[in-house]
């Protein structure tokens, strides 16, 4: 792995880590619930991205995975509490 | 597997420039989630991240595990088509919560949409 | 055959899957995805209010490539909306479109078609099924926008669905 693609993946987990820091600024000033609901989903899929940066990293496929399970889990996260905001209950 | 080994540098650069391709379109998109002034218009710019953020990413990982393996590693195209499936669902239910949760505030939306309910308005 | 297989697309998808799953070819996986693809119409026929026919693959195709195509281009445009938004914020906007589609299977899909094009969220559909509310980040003309929505997607699916 050349000091470019190390370099490049290093800008690019930086970045999304400052992405994942303005998303919780999001997370914690959201008015509303349904702002919160939002930036929590994106935090997911903010990660899941990271760890499919890592995966080309690290050259290993544990990490696809472990994306697929963080992209399952936020979605249902995601959707629960979404669909409690709307009824008051998620499974009627 | 090795990450030892020494790629062609076109297969480095490709990877390396849709790496940062996808990062930049996750800082846009928490940008956007970060200085929009509505829910609404906040909803838009996280699906950024989870299309073209995720084609990006899932690209370079086909490009690189590909040329490490020298053969074709194509799981990664699994990702992109699992958020295709997966966001819009969540998008279309938190924009339903927004409209409830406005209307029973009585907030500046538009009325429900069922013919049977908009009765002397 | 057809009482066989209520819906061969989803097995034939699910086989596929499987062994994209599991990365591998052998004999022990294939039967494995076709015991899969074979049984999940049957365990899923609960769900299931009608069935749905695809009637032009070569139509659907051809609305995949364009739903490709409008994903990229929009995500262009939102991201530089959201960029430019200091000095010209987007005029986002509710906007009602009223449908043709009436197929449940057609209007699921168009949906997720509207919702994945980054710039458009379909918002609420009506009981009787003939408008939609739809949010748009950013709104220049809202006959022109309804129009374009409505030859660009609904009118491929309704070749598709009806």
């Amino acid at each position: 792995m050349s000091a470019l693609l190390t370099n490049a993946i290093l800008f690019t987990l930086s970045v999304f880590t400052l992405a994942m820091v303005l998303t919780l600024i999001r997370l914690f000033k959201g008015p509303s619930a349904q702002d919160r609901v939002l930036a929590l989903d994106y935090l997911y899929i903010l990660a899941m991205l990271m760890m499919l940066v890592l995966g080309i990293r690290y050259a290993s496929d544990t990490y696809f995975e472990a994306a697929l399970l963080i992209a399952l889990f936020g979605f249902v996260g995601s959707f629960a509490l979404a669909k409690f905001l709307l009824r008051g209950e998620v499974i009627e | 597997m090795n990450s030892l080994q020494v790629l062609p540098f076109w297969v480095e650069v490709l990877t390396a420039v849709l790496l940062v391709l996808s990062s930049l379109f996750g800082l846009i998109g928490a940008l956007g989630l970060l200085r929009m002034k509505d829910f609404f218009q906040r909803m838009h710019p996280p699906a950024l991240a989870s299309t073209l953020g995720a084609w990006c990413v899932a690209l370079a990982s086909i490009v690189y595990f590909s040329a490490l393996k020298e053969g074709p590693v194509l799981h990664a195209w699994l990702i992109p088509i699992l958020l295709a499936i997966t966001v819009p669902v969540t998008t279309l239910l938190l924009a339903r919560t927004g409209l409830f949760r406005k209307r029973m505030a009585g907030d500046d939306v538009p009325p429900e949409v069922s013919d049977g309910r908009q009765q002397g308005h | 055959m057809k009482r066989l297989f209520p819906a061969p697309l989803l097995s034939l998808s699910l086989w596929g899957l499987w062994l994209l799953l599991n990365l591998s070819l052998s004999p022990g996986n294939l039967l494995l995805g076709a015991l899969l693809g074979f049984f999940a119409p049957y365990i899923f026929a609960p769900l299931r209010p009608s069935p749905a026919r695809i009637r032009k693959p070569g139509a659907a195709l051809r609305l995949f490539l364009l739903v490709g195509r409008d994903v990229v281009v929009s995500n262009l445009a939102v991201a530089w909306g959201v960029l430019r938004a200091g000095r010209r914020p987007p005029r986002s906007a509710f906007v009602k479109v009223p449908l043709d589609l009436h197929d449940a299977h057609g209007l699921a899909a168009l949906a997720m078609i509207c919702t994945v094009v980054p710039g458009t969220v379909w918002s609420e559909l009506a009981l009787d099924r003939s408008v939609l509310l739809m949010h748009v980040f950013d709104l220049d003309d809202e006959a022109a926008f309804i129009e374009h929505f409505k030859s660009t997607y609904e009118r491929p699916l309704m070749e598709i669905f009806q």
